[in-house]
């Protein structure tokens, strides 16, 4: 728990670390004070000749010598005779090394403050998150997860800064502040009273004006925080704005918070600079005071000159200090502020105990005492509305139970119940005996799986979210003491954070039966099959581009299944499907520009769209003879496409067939065609570039103008070669060329098998090659590679890069990879037609049961009918169970289930 | 062959002549061009129709399941057009429509189809007079089967 007190918090975890600082301040002072003195002693010494008078007169430099009490005068160095330019030289030496001491002293404050405030930043955050991973689950429905996250990484920053002044800076500055009041009491007291008299007014009203300051400084906060929560809500809910056009109202909404924001931050500016100017007026009304009265105290002889100097010029030491104090003390309060408004959202009641958390790795083996059971279980929610009213329900292992209810029956809530998402609000459920909250979540998160329809996936691969419900804790030992690793664990352990190293495996294989990372993947593979996902899989690893130098010699697999692919597609009469890359050959299913570069564009630059203001390509392109060609192909393009389509509405659906303009473009293209066409005006070289862009996106078999003359093929093949080997050096990376005995890094994986474009000419020409390509290559050894390659695939932010239907298999992969003792599954496959979802239930409760594992299985079914499969089938309606049985047995007694199923 | 020959093609079938040489080349350029070989199948019976073809160059049997096999009941050539019906009424492949020999055709999608047939009046009126007829032609042979049926069965 957080202390309420920021300061006390401070203290408390860095004690000797603030002692230690404010020793070294201390001792730091002592040069400080001592560069001080040493301009005046070479001023008066050797440059006004004080002690010099004689041109021969010599000094004593550096004697050290004490004179100590009961001991007597003790002479450590006896000092050396210099001359008056030596005295100047050596006093001026000493000098020069205070300064470069207290800059030292300084570096070495900030520093270590610097480290100070880091490493307390690095607690509070991470104390913060720790206490969300304790929250209580029904803490979640109240708070936006962007307002957390404002809190732990902007609100809590200033603390940083501050932790290293917390207590160095009242010290020091109130220190500094005393020394030079005290001196212009020694100087004269009335005007010592006066100096105190003002100080004690500044320091009693400035912070009572800063007072209203907190309390804008707590709006801007609450308000900036509440922004935040709203941008992410837009960003969350985008869909929803967008289909029922409400746009304008949330634009409505931020202008009116940023609106309260910036009044919140003008006030704030408006009292700052209020409190500035009256302090500001405080402080140069005590010289106005030093003038008139000291004046008048030294006209009347009460004062001598030499000590209203003397104050004058102490005094110009204290404001500065005193200012300086004034504004920590702001930032004092101000950080105590954020401080306390953060803590008061993290203080939760019913917060877990740690305890519960602790990552035990014995609990591997341990079991949870058989029955699962729910125990006049009632749930409520925070609006006393009742989910669950006195539930009693057990579930054996070996027993798979479905439990069936409409939507607002209860049997949603029991399935979370069950798997301690929902917390009772009555009765318990209990493993055994012992209650499942009271059970350490290292037993119950291994022993209990649980799948829903709402699926979460983190940020990162399709693999690494498939295995998440398997990382409990470091499985492997640390890695070998490493420099970095030995400061890692020493940071962590001085801002009281855990030293786990989550770069090592985490991955618990022994809970699948796999002895290592080799035994992992036919684990991964049996269940994407279960959920019927290998295909999908297999999919997205055919349309990514990888880096073959990760997956050992797919690369040469790859291009040599080219040609196996080829003879196959032979053999089954299909040779044509694919017209493959040569490099002295024009493929006529491939692009004109395409053929032209005879690889993948990677700089940005060489794409398409832009290339024509390429000096290089221009001037190649113009050198072969083919930017005239290639600039009457365009036109020509452009009059067929206008004669087909300027008739047509701009929203005609045939503009979908339009690959190379859109319908916006046809005007302009029918004004440029009359232009040349009367010959009013020569094309300027926008129109030619224009144009020949237009010809860049001309397939023959596909747009059928009769382009393409086989003279007009040839030079595009000429032009590869030319343009390849003269391409200069800045360009040199920026093209990846078709080569048949490579892999094109730059391409998908698909790409690199077919190495040629799929013939329009055949119908379903593309599943014809993909299902030769997928028949290929378990044959090859290539399918468990290829799949692992789908494994590496992002998903996105929360999975968005997958379908929905997908998502709900691979959270339904990622409980099944799980060995538990029980599997709750809450309408887990609901985004699937209910004959797939059949499928997959079958073929999940047979895979559970394969190898002699005998779980129990609870599955909240989306269809009654579903519960056929079950050896049990318990009823929900309003928040009891109604009816406890077989299928068979409900199916024939009237009742719930009954109506359900006829229904 | 290029889009105006297919054009020239597409004037010979009796369902687009009174369509403008224009309007059959944008209908071309929007289909797709489909090679077979001899022995694939153009359509299934029973299959949901999402498109109709324009036989351009080969030929192809078009056969119905009947209860002792498939049944030949009809061949196709140049200029044909086959399954606009399902297209036009959302039923399923009412014959399989197998290539005879290596046929080219155009393949409208049902989209493209009922878009030309809403934008092209003209269009719509020939289509309805090319099913009136088969569709009198198929009464007059219903006609002429039931006389015989109830000559033999007299």
């Amino acid at each position: 728990m957080l202390d309420q007190n920021l300061s006390r918090y401070i203290w408390t975890h860095t004690r000797p670390q603030q002692l230690w600082i404010l020793f070294v301040v201390a001792v730091s002072m002592i040069p400080y004070f001592m560069s001080f003195n040493l301009p005046k002693m070479i001023v008066n010494g050797p440059i006004q000749g004080a002690g010099f008078e004689d041109p021969n007169a010599t000094q004593t430099f550096s004697r050290i010598a004490f004179d100590l009490p009961w001991v007597g005068n003790i002479v450590l160095f006896d000092g050396v005779e210099v001359t008056r330019l030596g005295m100047l030289m050596a006093l001026s030496a000493v000098f020069l090394g205070l300064v470069i001491i207290n800059g030292l002293f300084k570096f070495y404050i900030n520093i270590y403050k610097g480290k100070l405030g880091e490493r307390l930043l690095r607690r509070i955050r991470f104390t913060l998150v720790d206490q969300i991973l304790r929250f209580p689950p029904a803490t979640f429905k109240r708070i936006k997860g962007a307002e957390v996250s404002s809190m732990v990484k902007d609100e809590v920053e200033p603390l940083g800064g501050y932790t290293g002044d917390a207590f160095v800076a009242p010290a020091l500055l109130g220190g500094q502040a005393l020394t030079a009041l005290a001196f212009i009491f020694v100087q004269s007291v009335p005007l010592g009273l006066i100096t105190a008299v003002l100080v004690a007014v500044q320091a009693l009203i400035i912070p009572r004006m800063r007072r209203r300051l907190l309390v804008l400084g707590r709006m801007r906060q609450l308000t900036a925080r509440e922004l935040a929560g709203r941008v992410s809500e837009i960003v969350d809910g985008v869909n929803t704005i967008h289909s029922y056009d409400t746009s304008n109202y949330e634009r409505a909404d931020i202008s009116d918070r940023l609106g309260r924001i910036f009044k919140i931050r003008f006030d704030i500016y408006q009292w700052k600079f209020l409190v500035k100017f009256i302090n500001n007026f405080l402080s140069s009304i005590t010289p106005f005071l030093f003038y008139s009265v000291g004046g008048y105290l030294a006209l009347n002889g009460q004062l001598d000159v030499g000590q209203l100097v003397a104050v004058i010029a102490a005094y110009k030491d204290l404001p500065g200090p005193l200012k300086e104090l004034i504004d920590w003390d702001q930032l004092r309060q101000d950080v105590q502020v954020k401080y306390q408004q953060v803590i008061n959202q993290f203080a939760v009641d019913g917060m877990i105990d740690p305890a519960l958390q602790d990552p035990a790795t014995d609990t591997a083996t341990a079991r949870l005492a058989p029955p699962l059971a729910a125990v006049n279980l009632s749930v409520m929610d925070d609006s006393s509305a009742v989910g669950l009213n006195r539930v009693n329900f057990a579930l054996y292992p070996g027993q798979a139970v479905a439990i069936v209810g409409t939507a607002g029956s209860g049997s949603e809530i029991l399935a979370e119940a069950l798997a301690r998402i929902v917390w009772p609000t009555g009765g318990k459920v209990v493993a055994g005996e012992a209650d499942l909250l009271t059970l350490p979540e290292a037993l119950t998160g291994r022993t209990i799986t649980y799948a829903d329809s709402d699926t979460y996936f983190f940020f990162g691969t399709l693999g690494d979210n498939l295995l998440y419900g398997l990382k409990h804790a470091p499985t492997a030992p640390e890695g070998d003491d490493t420099a970095a690793l030995t400061w890692n664990r020493k940071e962590s352990l001085l801002a009281g954070n855990p030293h786990y190293d989550s770069a090592c495996d985490w991955i618990d294989y022994a809970s699948v039966g796999a002895n290592g990372p080799e035994g992992l993947l036919p684990a991964v593979f049996a269940v994407l099959d279960t959920v019927g996902m290998t295909k999908d899989v297999l999919d997205l690893a055919l349309r990514s581009t990888v880096n073959p130098a990760n997956h050992g010699d797919l690369a040469q697999s790859i291009v040599t299944m080219r040609h196996t692919l080829h003879d196959t597609l032979l053999e089954q009469n299909l040779d044509g499907l694919i017209v493959p890359f040569e490099p002295g050959a024009y493929n006529v299913e491939a692009t004109v520009f395409e053929n032209l570069l005879f690889g993948n564009a990677i700089l940005p630059e060489l794409r398409s769209g832009v290339i024509t203001s390429n000096p290089y390509f221009r001037q190649v392109l113009e050198a072969q003879g083919l930017g005239d060609r290639l600039y009457a192909m365009g036109i020509e393009v452009a009059r067929n496409a206008v004669e087909l389509f300027s008739d047509l509405p701009p929203d005609h659906p045939f503009f979908q067939q339009l690959t190379f303009m859109t319908a916006d473009d046809i005007p302009d293209y029918q004004l440029l065609l009359q232009k040349l066409d009367s010959g009013s005006a020569a094309a300027t070289e926008a129109d030619r570039a224009a144009m020949i862009r237009l010809s860049f996106d001309y397939i023959e078999p596909r747009h059928r103008f009769g382009l393409l003359t086989a003279d007009l093929m040839a030079a595009i093949v000429a032009f590869r070669a030319v343009f390849l080997d003269g391409l200069p050096d800045d360009l040199r990376q920026g093209i990846e060329p078709y080569d048949p005995d490579g892999y094109i890094v730059s391409g998908t994986l698909l790409d690199n098998m077919l190495f040629g474009r799929i013939s329009q000419k055949y119908r379903d020409g593309a599943d014809r090659i993909y299902a030769a390509v997928a028949a290929l290559l378990p044959k090859l050894g290539l399918y468990d590679t290829v799949l692992a390659v789908g494994l590496d695939f992002h998903v996105g932010a929360g999975g968005k890069r997958l379908t929905n239907a997908q998502r709900q298999k691979l959270s339904m992969a990622r409980a099944l990879i799980r060995h538990s003792d029980y599997y709750i599954f809450n309408r887990p496959l609901s985004a699937l037609d209910g004959r797939v979802q059949m499928q997959l239930l079958g073929k999940t409760l047979e895979f559970l049961r394969q190898g002699g594992r005998d779980p129990g299985i609870a599955w909240v079914v989306s269809s009654p009918r579903m519960a056929e499969r079950f050896d049990r089938v318990v009823v929900l309606d309003r928040g009891t169970v109604v009816d406890d049985g077989t299928y068979a047995d409900l199916a024939q007694k009237n009742g719930v289930f009954k109506d359900l199923i006829s229904s | 062959m290029l889009l105006n020959d297919e054009v020239k093609m597409l004037r010979q079938v009796p369902l687009f002549a009174g369509v403008s040489p224009a309007k059959l080349k944008l209908l071309a350029f929007t289909s797709e061009r489909v090679g077979y070989r001899a022995g694939d199948v153009l359509f299934q019976q029973g299959d949901v129709g999402d498109s109709a073809v324009v036989i351009l160059a080969g030929r192809a049997d078009v056969v119905v399941e009947g209860a002792k096999g498939p049944i030949k009941v009809a061949e196709i050539g140049e200029n044909a057009i086959v399954g606009e019906i399902a297209i036009l009424c959302d039923i399923a492949r009412t014959a399989t429509v197998i290539a005879q020999t290596e046929v080219e055709a155009l393949r409208i999608g049902k989209d493209n189809f009922l878009k030309l047939l809403a934008d092209f009046p003209e269009m719509t009126i020939e289509v309805m007079r090319v099913l009136a007829q088969r569709l009198s032609q198929t009464t007059m042979e219903l006609t002429e089967a039931r006389n015989r049926l109830v000559k033999s069965g007299a």
